[in-house]
């Protein structure tokens, strides 16, 4: 066996040579020793991110076609990190709490352990491979959701989210059951050469994207979402809702792009509906939500809407509008749950919309980053939210999608209300007591400048979407 | 000797029965077990295809390997959490679930 190619998986690799790190100091640190933990693990992801700008090569297909990787696969793995590491900075106020300080350690580890599941998930060429990847993101992402151990609202969460994704991955496999029967392999590229669109891969195909879509947290799959965003501490909703849900998303493009291309007409049937629910069902329901996480919560199953609106052409400018958008909308939601965790931190647990009532005259700068992240997910012209919507609506039209792409825009309209809801209500609506002056840290802080940044320079850069546009690939 | 299609009957009502048990029972580890059915049933039709059709390989029974592990893995982490929701209160029934909701 040719050991060397390992080498080829450099961000597992180093993903793994950090979770070591941080478990081994962890382990031995004191408790002065631990208050560093932070800021480590920070630097150690800034440096991942740098070793893996550069890919290690075109095609890489490592393990007899057990492990492949493209120079897109990974981009999104970069994006990813660059997201985690922004979760993780956000983080710091809610870890230096009394009854977690003790388990920051566990936080790190685990929520690496995710981000590498996740990054087997997407460059995986084998069904085995995949499967545990993705337990490997959905296992520790359960502990998790049940971490502050002390609040019967985060147990519950975790107990949905867990009971929910054990039921998805039993759909999933059943689905990849029917495929090894029907084709009697399981390495994707033989997959995809011996499908006929038998009823029997029919099934599978649904079986298998009903499994996914649990994760990616479309509609007639979404029954969980609002209950685990609420319930779960707030920066662990912002690691679910944008590092989860892009990769599961972007997985979702990869498999159907190099296994189910055969039965392109299948799928691209199923998710036409699908997308009209998600994008519709989840804005009603947003409308109407008092608790801010459920809010976007829902506003979140409408993005994935969106999002598989790069998914349904199959083909490479899909792919690129799609990745692009992931970027956007995570920047856009961090900043998002960033402006939430800091208040919900400081005034002890206030997360209903109306306790944001008047934040303009106590927290202005606070309200302004807010403001920016909420029009960026509207889709408000000089924001990169706009551009990310346009890419993935004129991918989906150029597929010949029409009437689904006016759907989504008659949809976009929607979703600026309940938006702006949440804009007026910090400008607008008077209150007695708004949420006193306080000064966040210097990490949330800085990850929301970062925010800031990226949402209103990512959409006028035209060279990230070039950059990204170079090695997208399609059907 | 027994013919596949018995065994994927087998699987097949396994699978459903988990579905219909995780919709309807009330209780946190009943659910549990009706999840795990579902998973059970899976690596029974692996095992079966494996060695009905492709007698020359071992992918599947690979594959029953690994989803016994992740599975059991799965339930551990499953019955941390139903252990910790009955510290809190004292009850696993489903309709005890109900402060996450609207």
């Amino acid at each position: 066996m040719d050991y060397s190619q390992f080498l080829y998986m450099r961000p597992e690799l180093s993903l793994i040579a950090i979770i070591v790190v941080l478990f081994i100091y962890d382990l031995f640190s004191g408790e002065k020793a631990r208050g560093y933990l932070q800021p480590l693990t920070c630097l150690l992801l800034f440096a991942h991110i740098l070793l893996n700008l550069f890919p290690t090569g075109d095609n890489i297909n490592a393990f007899g076609g057990m492990y492949q990787s493209q120079p897109m696969i990974a981009w999104v793995k970069t994006i990813l990190s660059i997201g985690t590491l922004i979760a993780v900075m956000q983080s710091n106020v809610w870890l230096k709490r009394e009854d977690t300080h003790h388990k920051q350690g566990e936080f790190y580890t685990l929520t690496l352990f995710t981000l590498l599941g996740m990054f087997f998930m997407m460059s995986s060429g084998h069904f085995l491979l995949f499967v545990i990847g993705l337990e490997l993101a959905s296992i520790p992402m359960a502990c998790l959701v049940a971490f502050d151990k002390y609040k019967h609202h985060s147990a519950e969460a975790g107990a949905k989210y867990i009971l929910s994704a054990m039921f998805s991955s039993g759909l999933m496999l059943y689905g990849i059951s029917f495929l090894y029967g029907t084709t009697g392999t399981l390495y994707f590229a033989d997959v995809a050469s011996r499908l006929n669109a038998s009823p029997l891969q029919l099934m599978a195909l649904v079986f298998f994207f009903a499994g996914l879509a649990f994760k990616i947290s479309l509609v007639p799959f979404h029954l969980w979402t609002a209950d685990v965003y609420e319930g779960a501490p707030t920066n662990v909703t912002a690691y679910l809702s944008v590092i989860s849900k892009g990769a599961a998303a972007f997985t979702l493009l990869v498999i159907f792009i190099k296994v189910f291309a055969p039965m392109i007409t299948a799928w691209q049937e199923m998710l036409f509906w699908v997308i009209i629910a998600s994008i519709t069902i989840a804005n009603l329901f947003a409308i109407r939500q008092q608790n801010i996480k459920r809010f976007f919560a829902f506003s979140s199953i409408s993005q994935a809407g969106y999002l598989m609106l790069g998914t349904i052409g199959g083909n490479a400018i899909g792919m690129t509008s799609m990745v692009f958008y992931i970027l956007v909308y995570m920047i856009a939601n961090l900043a998002v749950f960033g402006v939430i965790s800091i208040i919900e931190q400081r005034t002890d647990g206030k997360v209903n919309i109306s306790d944001y009532n008047g934040l303009y005259k106590t927290n202005p700068k606070l309200t302004l980053v807010m403001t920016l992240a909420l029009f960026s997910l509207a889709g408000i012209p000089p924001f990169a939210g706009f551009f990310s919507k346009f890419f993935i609506f004129m991918s989906a039209f150029s597929a010949g999608f029409k009437v689904l792409v006016f759907i989504a825009l008659i949809n976009t309209v929607i979703s600026l209300y309940y938006y702006l809801l949440v804009v007026k209500a910090m400008y607008i609506n008077p209150n007695e007591q708004p949420v006193a002056t306080f000064k966040s840290d210097a990490y949330t802080r800085l990850s929301l400048v970062l925010c800031t940044l990226g949402i209103v320079l990512l959409g006028i850069a035209s060279g990230v979407y070039d950059s990204i546009n170079a090695f997208s690939f399609g059907i | 000797m027994i013919h596949m299609e018995y065994y994927l009957i087998v699987s097949t009502i396994m699978m459903f029965v988990g579905i219909y048990g995780f919709f309807t029972r009330r209780n946190l580890l009943a659910i549990l077990i009706s999840v795990e059915l579902i998973l059970n049933s899976v690596d029974i039709n692996f095992a079966v295809f494996n060695r009905f059709l492709f007698p020359g390989q071992l992918e599947g029974f690979f594959f029953t390997m690994f989803a016994i592990g992740i599975s059991a893995a799965e339930t551990a982490v499953a019955i941390a959490i139903i252990i910790n929701i009955y510290r809190n209160i004292r009850n696993i029934q489903v309709k005890n679930m109900n402060e996450l909701k609207y």
